[in-house]
């Protein structure tokens, strides 16, 4: 099994991401995580996805198939080393008085934040790739969590250059 | 053929010499119509109903766009199926919201499978009442996402010029496809300004079609240097209307040619190159070429699992060349040694060149060898069948004389099943566009309505439906359409009273134990023993919907019957022919076998002798 980060720049349009979703699913694969928003161009969305696989070769299937969609304009692979990735989480961990220092403390050690304080509980916002967040998760949990919320992986490629150039150039050719 | 046909990728284009753009203020519903006339559709098959209503209007004073009302919309779906697959134009169906586009549903799915452009229109119910489960919604945009290259809702009536010339431009580029475009029934009734766009804009859809050369380079070389090559053809080389060139190659390289299910008439059957049709029901000769060829060279095919058999013990000496106009299609099946992204038409014509460079440069393969052994797999397992003893009729000749009888260019629509797969291996096939067939879906009742919409597209064309008794119950109600709107074609009903291929499976898989495989009853409507579906009567239900029926049951009168029903030609024909229940498709290669394992006739596996590999 390998994780897979794959950006697929989409049309933002009503429909592309069950599109994308029901495709995954069809051809037999379970998606991890799941980001979407609007980029720099307001025509355009793009979408994280990360799978898990057994083997490359339905991954590349998986991402002719997408290709295949009309609405879908690009798909990068975004490898772990050449990538910034990050995910958010927010979660609620009980706390009284004797505790609520210590929870602080590994607080600022993972550089998170407190967001809200009531006598029962703290929510924290962390963010940060997988590892991390798993790291801190661990340390909070023998305090008790009450509730977890967390993102799905964003990722964009390190160094100068952007994957939404030639997408935009071609959006612009046709309009 | 027309000259849309020919052309390898319509564009949508104003007609006429002006070039400015034409614009009209008009509701949506004359925008659509309109929008069908610039976009060159002659035939819509459909139904109204609630949602699509406004549309029907202007339809009604259309010169240019005739409307076929059929008696179910999956007759529709078929309909404009049968017309693209002969004619090479975009087929076009409508039908209202909720149950109207749901009926559309297989046929939708049948085209998807097998690369068929379609363009179907549905009606939705008002864009504010989208979402409640008000009366006649359906999400019939949601339902075939997964069965159509790609679809479209239209709440605007602005978008619907725009939105028709995309929708009939993906469906006639690249892999070809169904398009369904959605359109509510507030923009048809709202006020706009038609105007046909100059140009698609689809940023995300650019299908490649030009072959990289290096790859091309590489397959030729690979075709000079292999001793077993086989060209492997599929029903891309008809999408693409390469069949001129294919034959190019193929006389070039001399290499064998197998054409699939879906390429029958790609290459002439009677081509001395030609080795048959591979597959689960294939020649010996095809099927043991492709498993003991050194070399595949795929065109436009898919490595369908009823062609391969057994994935991981097909064709396991063979490199792949696999060139297709899909991406997505090069290595799921099968990793290809040269993956060639393109269309076929294109990819041949290079080849052709590529291929003349190397014989220049004095390199040629020799294939004499090869010949030899597929001579002597050729003669040794021809097809073939045995008359029954009873003196019944043999559903096999019986297809054999209407392929012999038919007039010249005559086109054949089957259903599914034996009669299917005998209409595949003992009518001959020499002329594309020729042979029209579910072969992905494998949809019964595909015949009667695909065989209307070709008789449709191509009015001077003789259209036969082979069809089975199965099958026919399925569909026949659009022999009315056909009566009542001039379309005559001719309907071949195969009647063995049983739902045939499973009752073939259940032959040679479940002990002879035929569980609601029977039809007919064993009596006739007069209560004495008879052979084949005598309820309902065939022959009556065929008079009642205005048609001519014959009933054929003694070989003595085949010929006559056949040549009668060839000289009807101002209604449509049914002939019921009574068959024999036993007789089984052969050759074949059980599901899930490899396709050495492939049986001649029952009991009889071929003897391949001692290969040199």
């Amino acid at each position: 099994m390998s994780k897979h980060t794959l950006s697929v720049l989409v049309e933002n349009k009503p429909g592309v991401l069950a599109r994308i979703t029901a495709l995954f699913s069809r051809r037999g694969f379970n998606i991890d995580s799941l980001a979407v928003g609007t980029t720099e161009h307001p025509d355009i969305s793009r979408i994280t996805i990360v799978v898990n696989v057994v083997d490359e070769l339905p991954l590349e299937q998986v991402t002719k198939q997408l290709n295949k969609l009309v609405n879908v304009l690009k798909i990068v692979e975004l490898e772990p080393a050449s990538a910034v990735q990050r995910e958010l989480v927010l979660v609620k961990v009980r706390a009284d008085n004797d505790t609520r220092s210590q929870i602080t403390e590994i607080v600022t050690l993972f550089r998170a934040k407190t967001v809200d304080v009531s006598p029962e509980a703290v929510t924290v916002e962390a963010t940060g790739g997988a590892e991390k967040l798993e790291a801190l998760l661990k340390m909070l949990e023998p305090f008790g969590i009450k509730e977890l919320v967390q993102s799905g992986t964003i990722a964009v490629g390190r160094g100068a250059r952007s994957i939404t150039d030639r997408s935009l150039r071609a959006l612009d050719r046709s309009a | 053929m027309t000259e849309q046909a020919n052309g390898a990728h319509p564009q949508p284009r104003p007609r006429g010499a002006a070039p400015q753009p034409i614009t009209e203020q008009v509701t949506g519903a004359k925008s659509l119509i309109r929008s069908l006339e610039e976009v060159g559709a002659e035939v819509v098959f459909g139904i109204p109903g609630g949602a699509i209503l406004p549309a029907y209007d202007p339809m009604f004073d259309s010169k240019r766009v005739r409307h076929v009302l059929v008696r179910h919309e999956q007759g529709a779906g078929h309909a404009a199926t049968g017309y693209a697959q002969a004619t090479g134009k975009v087929g076009v169906c409508m039908a209202t919201s909720g149950p109207g586009a749901t009926n559309l549903v297989t046929p939708i799915a049948d085209a998807h499978l097998d690369s068929v452009p379609i363009v179907a229109i549905t009606g939705q119910v008002a864009s504010k009442s989208i979402g409640t489960d008000a009366f006649q919604e359906a999400d019939i945009v949601g339902i075939t996402m997964p069965i159509t290259k790609h679809n479209f809702l239209v709440t605007n009536a602005d978008d619907i010029p725009r939105t028709i010339a995309e929708a009939f431009h993906i469906a006639a580029t690249g892999r070809p496809g169904p398009v369904l475009v959605d359109i509510a029934k507030d923009a048809l009734q709202a006020q706009t300004t038609f105007s046909w766009p100059q140009q698609t804009d689809l940023p995300g859809y650019r299908p490649v079609t030009k072959p990289h050369a290096k790859q091309i380079r590489e397959a030729a070389r690979l075709i000079v240097q292999s001793r077993r090559p086989v060209l492997y053809v599929g029903g891309g080389v008809l999408k693409a209307h390469a069949t001129e060139e294919l034959r190019i190659l193929a006389e070039l390289t001399g290499a064998p040619v197998a054409t699939t299910l879906m390429a029958l008439g790609a290459f002439p059957d009677t081509h001395p190159q030609h080795v048959g049709m591979p597959g689960m029901h294939g020649a010996v000769s095809a099927v043991t070429a492709m498993q003991k060829a050194d070399l595949l060279v795929a065109l436009g095919a898919r490595f369908d699992d009823r062609v391969t058999g057994r994935v991981d013990t097909f064709a396991p000496h063979a490199k792949i060349v696999h060139a297709d106009v899909d991406p997505a299609e090069i290595g799921k099946i099968r990793a290809a040694d040269v993956p060639i992204v393109g269309d076929a038409r294109e990819v041949l014509a290079d080849l052709i060149v590529a291929l003349q460079a190397e014989y220049e440069a004095g390199r040629r393969g020799d294939y004499g060898d090869w010949w030899t052994q597929i001579n002597s797999w050729r003669e040794t397992y021809p097809l073939g069948y045995d008359l029954p003893q009873d003196g019944s009729l043999s559903p096999q000749q019986v297809i054999q004389r209407i392929g012999e009888l038919a007039p010249a260019d005559t086109i054949f629509a089957a259903g599914v099943g034996q009669h299917q797969m005998w209409a595949s291996q003992y009518i001959t096939y020499d002329k594309p566009y020729t042979w029209l067939n579910s072969g992905g879906a494998g949809t019964m009742g595909y015949a009667v309505p695909a065989a209307m919409g070709a008789k449709a597209g191509r009015p001077e064309t003789t259209v036969w439906a082979v069809d089975g008794d199965g099958c026919f119950q399925m569909t026949n109600q659009e022999l009315a359409t056909c009566a009542l709107n001039d379309i005559p074609v001719k309907v071949a009903i195969i009647n063995n009273g049983a739902l045939g291929m499973v009752r073939q499976w259940q032959t040679l898989f479940y002990n002879e134990r035929y569980s609601n495989t029977v039809l007919g009853s064993g009596r006739g409507t007069d209560g004495k023993p008879a052979n084949g579906t005598r309820v309902p009567d065939f022959v009556k239900l065929a008079e009642a919907m205005g048609c001519v029926g014959i009933r054929c049951e003694d070989p003595a009168d085949l010929d006559a019957v056949i040549e009668k029903a060839n000289s009807i030609n101002d209604r449509p024909v049914v002939v019921d022919f009574i068959c024999h229940e036993d007789a089984m498709v052969w050759p074949m290669v059980a599901a899930g076998t490899s396709n050495d394992e492939v049986m001649a006739a029952r009991g009889v596996r071929p003897d391949f002798g001692d290969m040199d590999d």
